[in-house]
Order: C-alpha cells, then sequence, then structure tokens
C-alpha cells in the first residue's frame, strides 16, 4: 500500500483555502474580542467575565481541533484518541481547581 | 533524531515508503502514533495548567501577575504580565497555523490545478510557519527576560514556579515544532515533498496544532483570568 492510499484511507475531504482563511479570521476576532474585554473593568468585574472568556476559549479550541487538525473530517478513532484523554484531562483539572483553589466567599 | 530521520527520508524516501507499517484499521500507525502522543500531552498540559491554578493567589511575596506590589522596603512592583505582547505573540501563533494548514494543502495537491504558484509552494508556507514560530519563541525570550530584569524569577514565589514552568514547557514544545518545520523544509529543498510524503507533513502539523490549542487555553487561563 502506497503512503498516497494510506493517507486516503486515514483522510475525508478537507477544508478549502477560502475555509482556512474564514477560521483564520474568526480566530483573530474572538481573540481580539478577549483583549478587548480584559480592557473593560466593568465587565471584568461582573460575574459573567470568566464566563465569557472561558466559552471563548473552548469556541477557539475545538475551531482549531476540528477545522486545522481535521478532526471533524478524520476517522473516529483520533476523536476517539483525543476526547478520551482531553476528558480525563479537563475532569482532572476541574477537580484539582475545586478541591484545592476554591475558596468560599466569607 | 529528526535531523537523523530528515536526512533517512529525504535520501531514501522510496525505502521509508516500503517499511511503513499499517494497523488492521487500515490506518497509518504513525498517524495513530501521533494521536495517541497528543492525547498524553493533554494530560501533561492539564497537570501544569491546574498546578498553575491552584497555586494561584498562593503567593506570599510578589510580584504579581495582575495586581502591583510594595515589597517590605518600600519597592513598587507593578503587575507583571504584559497583555499587549502576549496577545501580540498569539495571533503570531494563530497565524502560524493557518500557514502550516497551506503548507499540509500544498503538499496534498501539489501538481493540481489551482495549485499553482504561492498557493501550491509547500516550502514557503513551511518556511513561514517556521518562522512565525521562531518569532513567538522571540516574544517568549523578551517576556522571560523583562520578568526577570522586573524580579521575578521560577524562585521568587509559586507565580514564579507555576509560570515559568508552565509557558517553559510550552515554549520548549515550540522550539521542538520548529526544528521538526525546518527539517521538513530541508527535506522539501532537497527532493521535494508531494502528495506521497503528505503523511509526514500531516503528523507534524497535527503536532504544531496542538502546540496552538495549548497555549489558546494558556493565554486565557494564565494572562487574561485576573
Amino acid at each position: 500500500m502506497s503512503n498516497d492510499r494510506a493517507h486516503a484511507d486515514s483522510t475525508h475531504e478537507h477544508p478549502s483555502w477560502k475555509q482556512y482563511k474564514w477560521v483564520a479570521l474568526w480566530l483573530t476576532l474572538i481573540t481580539a474580542l478577549e483583549v478587548w474585554a480584559y480592557y473593560m473593568p466593568a465587565f471584568v468585574a461582573s460575574p459573567m467575565y470568566k464566563p465569557a472568556i472561558l466559552v471563548m476559549m473552548v469556541i477557539k479550541f475545538a475551531i482549531v481541533v476540528m477545522f486545522y487538525m481535521h478532526l471533524k473530517y478524520d476517522n473516529k478513532i483520533f476523536r476517539v484518541l483525543f476526547t478520551g484523554p482531553l476528558f480525563i484531562a479537563a475532569c482532572t483539572l476541574i477537580a484539582y481547581v475545586f478541591l484545592f483553589a476554591y475558596r468560599p466567599v466569607g | 533524531m529528526i535531523v537523523a530521520n530528515a536526512a533517512a527520508v529525504a535520501s531514501g524516501a522510496h525505502e521509508a515508503h516500503e517499511h511503513t507499517h499499517y494497523t488492521t484499521t487500515s490506518l497509518d500507525n504513525r498517524k495513530i502514533a501521533i494521536w495517541a502522543f497528543i492525547g498524553s500531552e493533554c494530560m501533561l498540559f492539564a497537570s501544569l495548567i491546574s498546578t498553575y491554578l491552584v497555586y494561584k493567589g498562593r503567593s506570599v511575596v510578589g510580584p504579581f501577575p495582575h495586581e502591583a506590589w510594595t515589597s517590605p522596603a518600600g519597592q513598587l512592583f507593578k503587575p507583571i504580565l504584559n497583555i499587549p505582547v502576549t496577545s501580540a505573540s498569539t495571533f503570531v501563533l494563530l497565524m502560524s497555523s493557518l500557514f502550516m494548514v497551506l503548507a499540509l494543502a500544498a503538499v496534498e495537491n501539489k501538481g493540481k490545478p489551482g495549485y499553482e504558484g504561492l498557493q501550491g509552494s509547500s516550502k514557503f508556507w513551511l518556511l513561514a510557519t517556521a518562522l512565525a514560530g521562531a518569532t513567538f519563541l522571540g516574544f517568549q525570550a523578551y517576556e522571560f527576560t523583562s520578568f526577570v530584569h522586573e524580579g521575578l524569577t521560577i524562585r521568587t514565589n509559586l507565580f514564579g514556579t507555576s509560570f515559568f514552568t508552565l509557558t517553559g514547557f510550552h515554549g520548549t514544545h515550540v522550539a521542538v515544532g520548529v526544528l521538526w518545520l525546518m527539517t521538513l523544509l530541508f527535506i522539501d529543498i532537497r527532493r521535494g515533498l508531494g502528495p506521497a510524503d503528505a503523511i509526514i507533513v500531516d503528523i507534524c502539523a497535527l503536532y504544531w496544532h496542538f502546540v496552538d490549542v495549548v497555549w489558546i487555553a494558556i493565554f486565557t487561563l494564565v494572562y487574561l483570568i485576573k
């Protein structure tokens, strides 16, 4: 089996040049929005700041993984190999933060 | 090791193809390996990020990331994180991911209509990606140097220890990625990369994008959340 064939087996249709540039534009816009939010003292002080900025982080993360790493188009085995450890890692991180870093107000 | 592999691939590409192993899934074993490696790297960086978050706000002495601090001797330390500089380096790393996918597209579609000139020049896009990675490292070197000049080292406080460990590990990954990209560029210049080599560029691209997504998380969790 040639490398051509192997590559074709493991991958499907990839985004076009135009789509890649749109993805880059969206990533740039979301990053600009994050930085803009950081410089809004009233918004930073509000309880909405952290959830909003975390949601933007997750969106950027997902965009890169789905479109640039082609996980949206690739074989399901790769999806499992990535999302499985990512899920464990995320759960571990959240558990550590709540166990050791959470300090109730008052 | 990367350079040795590059020389082997550059001098005997066809022999290298013959020795490729395929799994019962019909997937290339190298691609399965890089995804498994990326999965393990998720856990490594999650441990480093959680260490940073657990120690956040627990430093007894400054400098601090987002707050000013006056030392017992009366010296005033500004908040140490420089968001404009880090935003610029984040933009550079995001653009490097764009250059990387364009390099992969150029290799996969070499010779096809619509991939003539700059669009089909894998050398140009590989070089652009490597240069963007090197620029990011330059920003990081500037940041580390300015922190040390402002009184924050890896031994100053808990913030310094966890910050330099986390970002230092990430920077090392970027440096390895730049070496990997330069190796691919060397192969491309020596014998040219075509559709048959797409898999080796794809594996490097996956590593590079992973380094990018880790930075997306670090930028938000370390720099933007006060």
